[in-house]
């Protein structure tokens, strides 16, 4: 009887990869109805397939160790942080003498050095700091982030790679978006094709709201340690200003002198609870985190990725959800398009303002807090009788100063009008969008 | 007694490293952690990635036993066996791997076959905590169960086959403390008063208030309020079905302040209330998986070995017979809710006391128990009682089934097979099949499809395998034949992606059994990748 592997293989160990040559070489009932059973599944695999993992952290590291034992050897892998002790409990591809050093290299050193013929391509950087050339490049991109301005942003660049022949998607320009998340002991895995099924923005309510404290509540009426931390955090600090310098949570310092004025509120208001763990927590919005919710959600991703990548069965469509807090619990279900999504629609979006009255500043108040948007710091141009004007521009300190002025105009006076077009940049997106003003009530239909 | 707590307290190196999850399960679950020793049988691929998410969060200490030496095909699978360790024990070389990722853990390992273990070393097994198994044939797996169910040990077999995962935990009993329910019912007792609650809310006059201070007060005060209203004009009852809770609601309404115009004033703490009527007006009762445990043989009849959960249990149920007059010790927690600060933090001081003066009854009680019971006094303390009575509504308990017992078609509880699989795609169909595996390899010595030339006869052969099972449970055929196909494709591959999965998944089910914290899986967990569906049977 022979057993499979004859033949040398890619990394001179012939039977290495006999698990997934099975897999990939016999057909099944389950496969993707593409799917050919051949030796050439693997050495696409091997020899041509390039991947991009973004984010070298908790899922990071996992999908990298993943992706590599399922066969794939050229991976690039981003992250513009560094190795810190707090990692040390999941990120298990770095050690103590690496602290202080970028994660994206050191998890990229290891996995070449443990799987010979697996080459990791590291980049110290932003995603921000990359083109569309760079991302063109790539078959699939996998998203560990603990962000959701990166996500959207990586979203934002796909979809901008899609090419239209009379609206129809060219497939080719099409490149699959893996995303993992995890907080606690739940998780998600997701697969997005851009354009095709439901994208980050098109799904945007699914993220946790952030925590945030009534500013009232903290100066006024505090009940919780959280308030009194937050009263040190916001308004306290900026006042006092102990070191003439903004809040640094990796500061031991710092975080001693908000422990201090906050147990001091809290022992003036009678509350109780404040510890140095739940400051930090609060100050550095620090989310809790284990190696086994990471394990199992790249490990989700990974999965996809080896089936998009081989047909050798139907991808996740699209969603599913982890939670191991009572037994092991997972949903899978489809997601569906936003028919009117701010990145992948192709329509364009309105925002809905009461009317000309209304100031710029509120205009960028809905760009912020309306669900539909959740923007961060938008920039704002529009074109005025024929002229392209930044009507805000925060981005740029010099005119940042320049432009601050118009916020308080109202945007009759800006000569913007109902159905006004306007370009906005933000954070949350590579490309530049369009939305179009639509006031609620004309001046005459007023209501009394 | 105790010193005043240092000004700014710097944190050690440990919890620095340890952060993330000791804001899960707390430091006493990191001791308990830290305290456990845990074996893997096989370092197989899905064997260290049970370890690696055990030995990044500190368990104590370790122990593989594998007599098999390091194969080509173990490093396309494993990914703490490198390829230069290919011929020399398999062990040896992931124990050495696996120590480098935590320098607080300890490891050692033992090349022998399980097999052989069992027999030379019958003790071998006594003083772990967990024992995880992988890539166990029947022949090993059967005696081991009995062995470990005998030692109560929790024992966590676990499987990556192909694109299916598979955990099996088996635990003669498990009991929880700290459940960490997702969603807790706050315990206000509005439907019973005590008698501090009572003194204090009676002294507050909502009509008499200036509108800042009746917007600020706690909505507790206010759904209290409405509710004694409700029942003197109800005989007592309180507003039992969604009809007399809308109205209750509108009553509340009612009481919002209104401005000169007539209109409502924003008062947040009213809308709290109203919204709060669904969750907070209900009668106070021991929840029925509570009185379960409660009434269980083992919390009435202890004995000198009971475990300090059901001499717990047993001095909590003496409170509800007693003082508690039918409640549970009180929570002691409330909510936040838009409120003034003096208000708020009186109500929480209220419900605080009234929890510890609960917590000391059943405490006092807990070390008669203890003296009668002769057992030492310390073996169960004053922080354990707060923490049992703070919990108490979400205790749990489990009893589990032996693995041996499933494997005997005389025990095993076929008609959960046999109704679940009514539906030919439902997640069951893979029990089937890796049971019809375990088969294959008890009859053939190789799994279903490992050979190349030998994939369409062993189709066959499983095939037959898998009827035989079935008929002795007294099932009907399958369906169809695309599952025992697509096995047989697999032919025992086992694909890094799935290990990982379900590695992760079986790292927490021991961490719950060692922390003693959060439900485990009860009892049989099958993961099918093809679909990224999941679905828990118990057998």
């Amino acid at each position: 009887m022979d057993k499979m592997g004859s033949g040398e293989g890619p990394d001179n160990l012939q039977y290495r990869w006999c698990h997934l040559r099975k897999v990939l070489e016999r057909t099944g009932p389950f496969c993707h109805p593409d799917f050919e059973p051949s030796p050439d599944n693997l050495n696409f695999l091997m020899e041509s397939c390039k991947l991009l993992v973004i984010g070298a952290g908790g899922l990071g590291c996992e999908l990298m160790k993943d992706l590599a034992l399922m066969g794939f050897k050229d991976i690039h892998v981003i992250d513009m942080d560094t190795i810190e002790l707090s990692n040390l409990n999941r990120q298990f591809l770095f050690r103590r003498r690496d602290i202080g050093q970028s994660k994206a290299e050191v998890a990229a050193k290891f996995i070449s050095t443990r799987i010979p013929g697996c080459h990791v391509t590291p980049h110290f950087s932003k995603i921000q700091d990359f083109d569309e050339t760079f991302y063109r490049s790539f078959h699939i991109v996998i998203s560990g982030l603990d962000s959701i301005v990166a996500r959207r942003w990586i979203n934002g660049m796909l979809i901008s790679l899609l090419s239209y022949k009379d609206g129809v998607l060219d497939q080719s320009s099409l490149i699959p978006l893996i995303d993992g998340g995890t907080e606690g002991f739940k998780g998600n895995a997701r697969v997005i094709l851009p354009g095709i099924t439901a994208c980050i923005e098109c799904t945007l309510d699914l993220f946790p709201p952030q925590v945030t404290y009534p500013l009232c509540t903290i100066a006024n009426t505090p009940r919780l340690p959280e308030h009194c931390i937050e009263y040190v955090k916001v308004i306290q600090w900026s006042k006092e200003n102990p070191w003439d310098v903004p809040i640094d949570g990796d500061d031991p310092q710092h975080i001693n002198w908000i422990y201090e004025k906050a147990m001091e509120r809290a022992v003036q208001f009678g509350i109780q609870g404040i510890t140095y763990r739940l400051v930090q927590g609060v100050v550095k919005n620090i989310i809790p985190a284990v190696a086994s919710t990471n394990a199992v959600v790249a490990a989700a991703c990974a999965t996809e990725v080896f089936k998009l990548a081989t047909s050798c069965c139907v991808p996740l469509d699209n969603y599913m959800v982890f939670n191991d807090v009572d037994g092991i619990y997972t949903y899978t279900y489809q997601a569906e398009r936003k028919e009117d999504c701010l990145a992948c629609s192709q329509v364009p979006t309105t925002v809905d303002i009461p009317g000309p009255e209304a100031k710029l500043e509120d205009l960028i108040t809905v760009l912020c807090e309306s669900p539909k948007f959740l923007m961060k710091s938008p920039g704002l141009t529009a074109t005025i009788d024929g002229k392209n004007r930044t009507l805000y521009m925060p981005t740029v300190a010099s005119i940042e100063e320049k432009t601050r002025v118009n916020l308080k105009k109202s945007l009759n006076e800006l000569g913007l009008e109902d159905g006004s077009q306007l370009m906005v940049a933000d954070s949350t997106s590579p490309n530049t969008l369009i939305i179009i003003l639509k006031f609620a009530s004309p001046p005459d239909f007023e209501m009394e | 007694m105790s010193s005043p707590a240092p000004k700014s307290p710097e944190q050690s190196e440990k919890s620095k490293k340890y952060d993330r999850q000791l804001r899960l399960w707390g430091d006493h679950g990191q001791s308990a952690l830290e305290s456990a020793q845990v074996c893997l049988i096989n370092a197989t691929g899905i064997g260290t990635e049970i370890l690696k998410s055990l030995v990044l969060p500190g368990i104590g200490a370790f122990t593989i036993v594998d007599g098999k030496k390091v194969t080509e095909e173990d490093t396309g699978c494993n990914f703490f066996l490198d390829a230069e360790s290919c011929g020399k024990s398999r062990a040896q070389v992931a124990t050495q791997l696996l120590l480098e990722l935590n320098p607080d853990v300890r490891g050692d390992y033992v090349d022998e076959n399980i097999d052989q273990l069992l027999e030379n070393s019958p003790d071998f097994f006594n003083n772990f905590t967990v024992v995880i198994g992988t890539s166990l044939i029947e022949r090993t797996l059967i005696p081991l169960s009995k062995k470990l169910w005998d030692l109560q040990i929790p024992f966590i077999v676990c499987r990556s086959y192909g694109f299916i995962g598979y955990i099996r935990v088996q635990v003669a009993e498990h009991t929880v403390i700290e459940t960490h329910p997702d969603n807790q019912i706050p315990d206000l007792r509005l439907d019973r008063p005590f008698p501090s609650l009572k003194k204090y809310v009676d002294s507050i006059d909502l009509e008499a208030m200036e509108y800042k201070d009746h917007a600020h007060v706690p909505y507790l005060i206010i759904l209290y309020k409405y509710l004694q209203q409700w029942k003197a004009e109800h005989n007592g009852q309180l507003p039992k079905n969604y009809k007399e809770k809308e109205d209750f609601k509108s009553t509340i309404r009612k009481g919002i302040y209104v401005d000169e115009h007539g209109n409502p004033e924003d008062e947040e703490n009213f809308e709290e209330a109203m919204k709060a009527v669904t969750s907070s007006i209900k009668s106070t009762l021991v929840p029925s998986h509570v009185r379960d445990i409660l009434d269980d043989d083992s919390c009435i009849n202890l004995t000198s070995k009971s475990k300090p959960f059901w001499i717990m249990a047993k001095a909590v149920r003496d409170f509800v017979e007693n003082e508690g007059e039918g409640c549970l010790p009180l929570c002691g927690s409330i909510p936040d809710m838009t409120a003034e600060t003096g208000k708020y933090i009186a109500l929480q001081q209220i419900y605080h006391n009234q929890a510890a003066k609960d917590s000391e009854v059943v405490f006092r009680c807990v070390q008669q128990l203890l003296h009668q019971l002769n057992q030492p006094p310390d073996t169960i303390t004053e922080k354990e009682v707060k923490l049992f009575c703070k919990y108490a509504s979400s205790l749990y308990l489990v009893r589990g089934t032996s693995i041996a017992d499933e494997y005997d078609p005389k025990t095993l509880n076929a008609q959960n097979i046999a109704g679940n699989l009514e539906n030919p795609e439902n997640t069951m169909v893979y029990y089937v099949m890796l049971r019809g595996v375990d088969r294959f390899y008890s009859e053939y010595n190789m799994y279903p499809g490992e050979f190349e030339d030998q994939v369409e006869p062993d189709i066959v052969k499983l095939k037959a395998c898998i009827s035989k099972l079935l008929s002795e449970w007294g099932c009907g055929p399958l369906a169809k034949d695309d599952y025992v196909h697509e096995i047989c494709r697999y032919g025992g591959a086992e694909l890094h992606s799935v290990s990982s999965f379900i590695g992760g998944c079986a790292a927490q089910e021991t961490i719950k059994f060692i922390t003693g914290q959060y439900k485990p899986v009860n009892n049989t967990f099958i993961y099918d990748a093809i679909t990224s569906n999941t679905a828990t049977f118990a057998f």
